[in-house]
């Protein structure tokens, strides 16, 4: 972000929650003048250092943002600069055809093509939360008179098969044995999709794009986000002005673009509009996600999510053709592009979890690994748990009791055997059977709750070895500074203490889905001999599994990713983090070696960024086609021709010698299938998708959507919200119809600087109470007027979940919003409060209700509807 | 004497984070008193309210917006000792605890002070007050031990956006007049340095970059020294000494002359 020339925040209060990361967008702007955007439907401390504020209503993200899509769309640079010719033609899958079959939502009253009833997932877990689905045939690349349908690799979270996924090829034979697998990479390959290149074509992805966003007119943005046109036709000649050859801009968006129903669609709206700009791939460009705490990234690449193995790789499910290795990797493998090398890190994966019990006869113990059978996100978990369906739950690192609908949350773990907590404090989950407000209140007789609480001290990060991930791939190695007091123990030591009690426990059983713990590899004993008298596991023996090692001989460390083999002879947990331990002596996440003052590069030497420490990914796109850099100003990685080589700042994310006109070579698998500039090499088709055919479940092109509780009816389409949201019906979950009287308010929540979370960690420390003592709701003297509320009153604020109250913060920095012709309010809420700890104060999330994004069953706190009255 | 070491505060970076204040009770061990859980201030977003003896370094939060919100502002600014050059509180000080370090820093010494307050009024900032746990006069001491040790005071080193600044006074001068030159060329007319120069009080080795006027901030535009009163007050005291003795001497004269008359 120091290279960019303009910077758009919207979604996200950089500068309250990532103060730290904000040194580079204030860098950007001292060092080079760079503008600063911030979109927001709040005027925040990032708004106070921006160039420009626009206001927008929160929930109206999509219509913004399709507003800046047509503006590009339609503007004479955009259409004069050869620069922007060349680059969506070459990196972008414009020229694309589309399938006949396809209809949009312009032609459909707002929904895509392929709608229908919800019909998947298993008797025995009715908890995915799914209303309506796509079946998303439609939505294919148009291939010849083939008309092959396609695939999609990562399909419904909840591990359910994609109805993309079906495709028209038989799988192979069951009895197929690998390794090798390349027969089933190469069974997989279809034809080339059809194209134009002149992008005229009306099936063509750019037609079919400009056609999409043709009704976002300013005129239209204004109406639905409540942004003046004025504001928002600067925010995109800035943009604009600041996108090309010479400049670059880039955007930065955290849990204020994913908290929503279709928060995925969100994102891909900035990503669509970054192609159209030819901002990805080059420095100071790119969508910048930024993670809602420390090393959460850590935490999807190793993952905790319950859909991905390591390495975003799909977790087995049993509601896919998942039965045996050859199938998992036929239905998951993308012959095409980098992807095609799957089965390499599958098996290496398969390896690290069950070690020389893994052969080539056992498909390498795939049998034994756990699938899942639908969602087991934290909504969908809550829902089975208030049916009786969880025993138990291990909570690390997490505050339950005070998150979405935290009511039915309570309720629901009121209903477990035996909780598990492991924390720094006794927050308000180890405590929520004696203190909550219903408990309080009398509702609920602390007798009645039968849950047995466990409490286990956690240690602090400065007690531990370790590494951070932080929002840039980035790994960072730290040491412990000082031991934790006491009883308190890692949470390692916890995992690794439990898994060598499990493997115990069933070392005698010959049941078969006992064998994945018993053949599960569990040797992380510590070199030090004080720390292994702890309990505490050796941290580096975990990055090596994770960087990977040759089976014969685990002193020999794998260099990185290219050496993982499919046949058992490599051993690696993630195939990402390859290459970031490559010998004992040279763990390269310890590294802090900056780059010398004024001088140009990428910081290579600092700490290691997966993949094979490439700083920018895609960065094969920041050379034009011809492979030379678009212009000085903005070079990064270029085709040195005398070498025959990629070379430049960064390390080249691309096959080093390929050359940039370079050919795909006919029946070729993984890269040899694509040409010399196909820049976005996980994708089959090595582009840049503007129209996604496969991958997500509610459309291929971001379409405005109301929140799933709005005060009005969707300005742009017949279709109020995404028909295929998730919804968890239950009757202490309830929602407020479209313009309810009763909830006439849009409420957003939010985080501040001062406090952390739940504030499980931060309300504990005087220092930061002091700065922020109370729960406060923000909201507009001009709100506050109609209600008789004044600055430091109580205030009530109800929802069909719940009623809380907080103190009145009344403020110009909230605003009223005119949409649709109405005057809407908006109040927001920072969410740190709970009933521990040294400052207290009431639940926010007792408000929030049980609603998700289809892909991704993220919840939706950022817009919802309430009321506010004096208490 | 090592070269003059000071802070420049550029406000227009500054992100309000208060990470400054936190730095700064943590380096410094002070308290927040009632475990920090006290009642909010309403206003704006900040709570810490003033410097003080236990608070040291002090983000102010002033909202700018009219009725219509155009061109609203939020002005974030991170307040501290000034360390002037000419320090009312070094003149009034009657114990000599205040000292003027090799650094030309002010600094306040606990172990000498005897809490008399005179500083506290002294000060034409309000920077000083007595810290209820020492029972002295206290304030930013520009970190005196770690500058000591060679490192960086607490509070700038916590800052991420570099809105706090610390360096040679002289360099840090140059600094701030570069970034008001870039403020202004890009249009943004209203920036100024303040007390960067020696016309307020010899120059503060604690100064601001503002886009406002100082009163906006809580600054006062002409800061004076206690000691501008000196002549003034001293014309006065010699006033009434004079009609003291006046009196003293009249009054001796009428007692001498009614001596014999008043005796029984």
């Amino acid at each position: 972000m120091e290279d960019s020339d303009c910077i758009v925040i919207m979604g996200s209060n950089m500068a309250e929650n990532h103060p730290v990361a904000f040194r580079w967008p204030m860098k950007a702007k001292v060092q080079h003048g760079a503008k600063i955007i911030h979109v927001d439907p709040r005027f925040t401390r990032t708004s106070a250092v921006a160039d420009i504020y626009a206001p927008l209503r929160a929930g109206s993200d999509v219509a913004f943002l399709g507003g800046l899509i047509r503006y590009v769309l339609e503007s004479e640079r955009w259409n004069s600069d050869p620069f922007f010719k060349s680059w969506v033609a070459t990196y972008t899958n414009a020229s694309t055809l589309i399938s006949e079959d396809f209809r949009d939502t312009e032609d459909a009253a707002g929904v895509f093509s392929g709608l229908m009833a919800y019909k998947g997932g298993m008797p025995e877990w009715p908890f995915n939360g799914f209303t309506n689905e796509y079946d998303g045939q439609s939505w294919q690349y148009a291939r010849g008179a083939v008309g092959d349908q396609g695939r999609s690799a990562s399909s419904a979270q909840s591990g359910e098969a994609s109805s993309t996924q079906s495709g028209s090829k038989e799988p192979l034979k069951r009895d197929h044995k690998g390794p090798p697998y390349d027969d089933i990479v190469e069974h997989l390959l279809q034809p080339a999709p059809d194209r134009d290149e002149t992008m005229q074509h009306e099936r063509s992805v750019l037609q079919i794009v400009k056609r999409h966003f043709s009704r976002y007119t300013p005129e239209m943005v204004e109406r639905t986000t409540g942004c003046p046109q004025a504001t928002f036709l600067q925010v995109a000649e800035t943009l604009l002005a600041n996108s090309g050859a010479e400049r670059t801009s880039s955007f930065a968006y955290a849990v204020a673009w994913t908290q929503h129903t279709n928060g995925v669609q969100i994102i891909g709206a900035c990503a669509l509009l970054q192609l159209l700009l030819g901002n990805a791939g080059r420095p100071g460009a790119g969508v910048m996600a930024l993670r809602g705490h420390a090393s959460i990234q850590g935490s999807t690449d190793v993952p905790t999510l319950y859909h991905s193995i390591h390495g975003y790789m799909p977790h087995p499910s049993a509601l896919k053709e998942h039965d045996s290795l050859t199938e998992y990797l036929t239905g998951e493998t993308l012959p095409t592009g980098w992807w095609a090398n799957m089965p390499k890190y599958v098996v290496s994966y398969l390896k690290s979890m069950y070690g020389d019990a893994a052969t080539a006869e056992n498909e390498f113990g795939y049998d034994w690994h756990p699938k899942i059978i639908g969602d087991h996100s934290h909504m969908a978990m809550f829902a089975a748990m208030n049916a009786g369906r969880v025993k138990g739950m291990l909570c690390i690192g997490q505050n339950p009791a005070t998150t979405l609908n935290a009511k039915l949350d309570r309720a629901a773990m009121r209903k477990l055997d035996w909780l598990v907590v492991k924390d720094n404090w006794v927050h308000e989950t180890a405590t929520f059977w004696k203190n909550a407000p219903e408990i309080s209140n009398g509702e609920v007789s602390v007798a009645d709750v039968g849950t047995e609480v466990f409490f286990f001290p956690a240690t602090q990060v400065a007690e531990t070895d370790g590494t951070f991930t932080n929002t840039q791939r980035m790994l960072q190695f730290h040491y412990k500074a000082v031991d934790a007091p006491g009883d308190c123990r890692s949470d390692m030591w916890f995992s690794y203490e439990l898994g060598k009690r499990l493997k115990r426990l069933y070392a005698q059983s010959d049941e078969l889905r006992d064998q994945g713990l018993k053949h599960l590899t569990w040797e992380y004993e510590h070199e030090d001999a004080d720390q292994r008298a702890r309990g505490e596991p050796s941290m580096l023996k975990i990055l090596k599994e994770l960087n990977g090692y040759y089976s014969d001989d685990p002193s020999r460390h794998v260099g990185g990713f290219v050496d993982l083999k499919d046949d058992g002879s490599t051993t690696c947990a993630s195939w990402i983090y390859s290459g970031c331990y490559p010998a004992p002596d040279k763990n390269l996440t310890a590294r802090r070696e900056a780059d010398a003052p004024g001088v140009r590069g990428a910081q290579l030497n600092w700490a290691w960024a997966w993949p094979a420490n490439r700083r920018i990914m895609y960065n094969r796109a920041s050379a034009d086609p011809s492979g030379r850099p678009w212009s000085e100003r903005k070079k990064w990685v270029w085709w040195d021709e005398t070498q025959g080589r990629w070379t430049g700042y960064d390390v080249p994310d691309f096959p080093a010698t390929k050359p940039p006109d370079d050919q795909p070579k006919p029946g070729a698998v993984g890269m040899d299938a694509l040409p010399g500039t196909a820049a976005f090499i996980l994708k089959p088709d090595g582009m840049g998708w503007l129209f996604v055919p496969s991958g997500l479940v509610d459309g291929p092109l971001p379409t405005h959507y109301e929140p799933v509780e709005s005060p009005v009816n969707n300005p742009l389409y017949k279709q109020q919200a995404s028909p295929v949201i998730k919804y968890w019906k239950d009757e202490a979950n309830p929602l407020a119809v479209v313009g309810d009287p009763q909830y006439p308010h849009v409420i957003t929540t939010y985080r501040l600087t001062e406090h952390y979370l739940s504030g499980a960690m931060s309300r504990w420390l005087p220092w930061l109470n002091a700065l922020m003592p109370e729960l406060f709701i923000e909201l507009s003297p001009e709100l506050a007027t109609e209600k008789g509320i004044a600055n430091l009153d109580w205030v009530r604020i109800t929802t069909p979940r719940g009623a809380i109250r907080a103190k009145a913060l009344v403020t110009r920095r909230m605003r009223p919003f005119v949409i649709d012709g109405r005057r809407i309010h908006q109040v927001g809420m920072p969410w740190h409060w709970g009933y521990e700890g040294l400052s207290t104060g009431a639940v926010v999330n007792e408000l929030t209700p049980l609603v998700g994004d289809p892909n991704v069953s993220m919840h939706e706190g950022k817009a919802f509807v309430c009321n506010v009255e004096r208490a | 004497m090592a070269e003059p070491m000071g802070f420049f505060t550029d406000t227009t970076v500054c992100i309000g984070c208060k990470a400054c204040e936190v730095a700064c009770k943590q380096w410094n061990q002070l308290p927040s008193p009632e475990g920090g859980a006290n009642t909010m201030s309403g206003d704006s977003y900040d709570n810490t309210r003033k410097l003080d003896g236990i608070n040291w370094r002090h983000v102010k939060f002033v909202e700018q917006f009219s009725e219509d919100r155009v061109g609203g502002r939020w002005l974030l600014m991170s307040d501290v000792c000034k360390h002037c050059v000419r320090a009312g509180c070094l003149e009034v000080c009657p114990t000599n605890a205040i000292i003027r370090t090799e650094f030309d820093t002010v600094v306040i010494q606990s172990d000498v002070c005897n809490g008399c307050g005179a500083c506290v009024a002294g000060c034409p900032f309000g920077v000083i007050d007595i810290n209820p746990v020492s029972k002295t006069a206290q304030k930013c001491t520009l970190c005196y031990d770690r500058l000591q040790a060679g490192m960086e005071p607490a509070c700038s080193k916590a800052c991420p956006t570099d809105s706090i600044q610390f360096g040679p006074v002289r360099e840090l001068r140059e600094r701030g007049a570069k970034r008001v030159s870039q403020l202004n060329d890009g249009g943004e007319s209203r920036a100024y340095l303040y007390g960067a120069d020696e016309k307020m009080l010899g120059g503060l080795n604690s100064f601001f970059l503002l886009v406002d006027k100082p009163e906006v901030y809580g600054l006062p535009p002409d800061p004076k020294l206690p000691s501008r009163n000196l002549v003034p007050a001293s014309m006065f005291s010699a006033l009434g000494a004079l009609l003291v003795a006046l009196i003293g001497v009249f009054s001796f004269r009428e007692r001498r002359s009614g001596e014999g008359e008043d005796r029984p």
